[in-house]
């Protein structure tokens, strides 16, 4: 491709959104592109130059970092600088897949991470489309509620929630008790794996869904009212507007929510850390507390980057979903 | 139902299916009231702890409203550990990191979004990329990488570190908020006479502020909220806020009531600066999205 090609084909088409369409009239594109094209060619390159250098130093050098580490032995020694890092190949790549702990980890992870991201995706669509329903001021109040919990720092809402699940004061515990037949007086919930896991699973899950709500509420409004009308005048049931009208034209936003949701369930940290007091029980670790703790616990450096590897290579197919629907949007600005 | 009430006169259909519809509105209401209930728990839940006298905040029977109202939490939470030197710290790491992020963001957006240049989409696509690097699985190298050019236990390292991610999701959403600003304003004052630089400062500027001061809000937060990194690049002795709150149990056992208060003062201010500029955030995070 010819650099008048590269130029011609990426710039920019006005969007066609967001701003008054008298904005869009009149003026031939040719006479644009002439401005464009006549801009110096180092000119773009110098704007980026600052994002890209922090980028490259920040990001760039440790991710590669990561991949070398973890071919190599790099414990409190190497750290320290009194011993070189030595290549061992793919010893420690076959430790960890040998090991059992760390399948049931991955096992773990996965369910903890799928389960919560299902939950944070339907109940998020189902209160998105509820927000459609209701009066006016019900809605405000619901929306005020989802921003004050999207925004309360992840540290406050786990603190938060280990108050609410304390065994002897906790408001949960006595609520349930409330109930006839039922005595959660003193209940720990975090004497077990599942159940504690759950309970931060429900944190996770509520601190995740004002974003999904507001995200989809913004999308359910861009779908054609007329739309809707007409295949309930075809004779089509609420699930049937939904399934047929409704979910294809806001697919591509759902499609997005859930790949981000997977991501960021699967990066869950701060809220295992510190529900479990800075030291997670084995049956409450998942892939980033494992990693963490062979890291800075035990100082194999290593170690714990190939376990982080290892959950970046899992997350690769999810985040190339997520690429193509972002390019996808790309494409059309 | 017998045959003889089985047929309604037209004005007594209307009606019931005004009826119906009302009704059903109703529910819809009730059960959005469940949501707002549900999902405004926490908050209150943490105000009411916060605001009541100690002795009532750890009595199993729960006291559902804060009376009388106390400040003996907030008291007891301000002198159980240093409150302001993290806060302090926090402040100036997350201020340093939005002023360097928006600048450096505000020239890299400017760059993919109105300059058609070679390399263009390759690094829009790896903006996109490295706003989806899993932060937690960098931790490790990132870790060396501070250990190795001394910025352990530093100020200056946390926010070295917090720009990976600031920097993407500043670009990205500028850009956006750039690329809704007609070039036809920019090419009328070229017209009239301007430099390409006095275009963007007098006609471009002006239009970019309000989206420019959202996304910087934004990242002020994200930044005041991060707390993996500032765990472990600071030491006890220089923790950040939210390690402050996170560690709070560890060293005083369990006192949840003043754990509360220092979760107010540290929760709040935060959640009214969202309020403030979440719809904006909003349009600028999503534009184009459904028409993807």
């Amino acid at each position: 491709m010819s650099a008048a090609d590269t130029t011609t084909t990426q710039v920019p088409p006005p969007r066609r959104h967001s701003s008054p369409p008298g904005h869009r009239t009149g003026r031939p594109r040719a006479a644009r592109r002439r401005r464009f094209t006549l801009g110096r060619a180092a000119t773009p390159w110098l704007l980026l130059a600052p994002c890209i250098l922090v980028l490259v130093l920040v990001l760039g050098y440790p991710l590669v970092k990561l991949g070398t580490l973890s071919f190599q032995d790099y414990k409190k020694p190497q750290l320290w600088g009194f011993k070189p890092a030595t290549w061992v190949g793919f010893d420690n790549y076959q430790a960890i897949l040998k090991d059992h702990e760390f399948w049931s980890v991955v096992v773990r992870t996965v369910l903890f991470a799928g389960s919560a991201v299902i939950l944070t995706m339907v109940i998020g669509m189902l209160v998105a489309l509820l927000l459609q329903r209701v009066s006016g001021w019900v809605r405000t109040l619901v929306n005020i509620a989802l921003v004050a919990s999207w925004a309360m720092p992840v540290v406050v809402a786990v603190t938060v929630f280990k108050w609410m699940f304390d065994s002897d004061y906790g408001v949960v515990n006595w609520t349930l008790s409330q109930l006839p037949g039922v005595d959660y007086t003193g209940h720990n919930w975090f004497a077990s794996g599942p159940e504690g896991l759950s309970v931060i699973m429900l944190q996770v899950v509520w601190g995740a869904i004002p974003f999904v709500v507001i995200t989809l509420s913004a999308g359910l409004t861009q779908v054609p009212k007329e739309l809707e009308e007409a295949a309930r005048l075809d004779g089509a049931d609420a699930f049937g507007v939904f399934r047929y009208v409704t979910f294809p034209i806001i697919k591509p936003l759902v499609v997005m929510m859930t790949t981000l949701s997977v991501i960021w369930d699967m990066g869950v940290f701060a809220q295992v850390w510190l529900m479990r007091g800075g030291h997670p029980e084995p049956e409450f670790q998942l892939l980033t507390t494992y990693s963490y703790e062979k890291a800075f616990g035990v100082n194999d450096y290593a170690t714990g980057s190939a376990i982080a590897l290892l959950t970046v290579l899992l997350l690769l197919g999810v985040v190339a979903v997520y690429m193509r629907q972002m390019l996808k949007i790309g494409e059309v600005e | 139902m017998s045959a003889l009430t089985s047929r309604p006169t037209a004005a007594g259909r209307l009606d019931a299916v005004n009826r119906k519809r009302r009704n059903a509105k109703l529910g819809w209401n009730l059960l959005g009231l469940l949501v707002f209930v549900l999902a405004a728990f926490p908050v209150y839940w943490m105000m009411n702890t916060a605001f009541k006298p100690a002795k009532d905040a750890i009595d199993p029977k729960p006291h559902f409203f804060p009376w009388p109202v106390s400040l003996e939490n907030f008291h007891r939470a301000l002198n159980i550990s240093d409150f302001w030197g993290p806060v302090e710290r926090s402040l100036i790491v997350s201020a340093s990191t939005v002023v360097i992020g928006a600048f450096i963001g505000l020239l890299a957006a400017l760059a993919i979004s109105r300059f058609a240049f070679r390399g263009r989409k390759v690094v829009i696509v790896g903006i996109l990329t490295v706003q989806m690097v899993p932060l937690v699985a960098m931790i490790i190298p990132v870790f060396l990488l501070l250990n190795q050019i001394h910025q352990i236990d530093k100020l200056s390292g946390l926010v070295l570190t917090y720009l990976t991610f600031v920097l993407p999701f500043t670009v990205w959403t500028l850009r956006g908020f750039i690329v809704n600003i007609p070039k036809e304003l920019e090419e009328a004052a070229m017209v009239d006479g301007c430099s390409r630089t006095g275009a963007f400062i007098r006609v471009v500027f002006p239009l970019l502020a309000p989206g420019l001061v959202a996304t910087s809000i934004y990242g002020f937060i994200q930044a005041w909220n991060e707390f993996l990194y500032a765990l472990l690049v600071m030491s006890q002795d220089h923790q950040t806020a939210t390690v402050w709150l996170g560690t709070f149990t560890t060293q005083h056992g369990t006192e949840y009531a003043p754990m509360m208060a220092g979760s107010t003062m540290m929760g709040i201010p935060v959640v009214i600066l969202f309020l403030l500029v979440q719809r904006k955030m909003a349009a600028g995070l999503t534009a184009g999205a459904v028409k993807g």
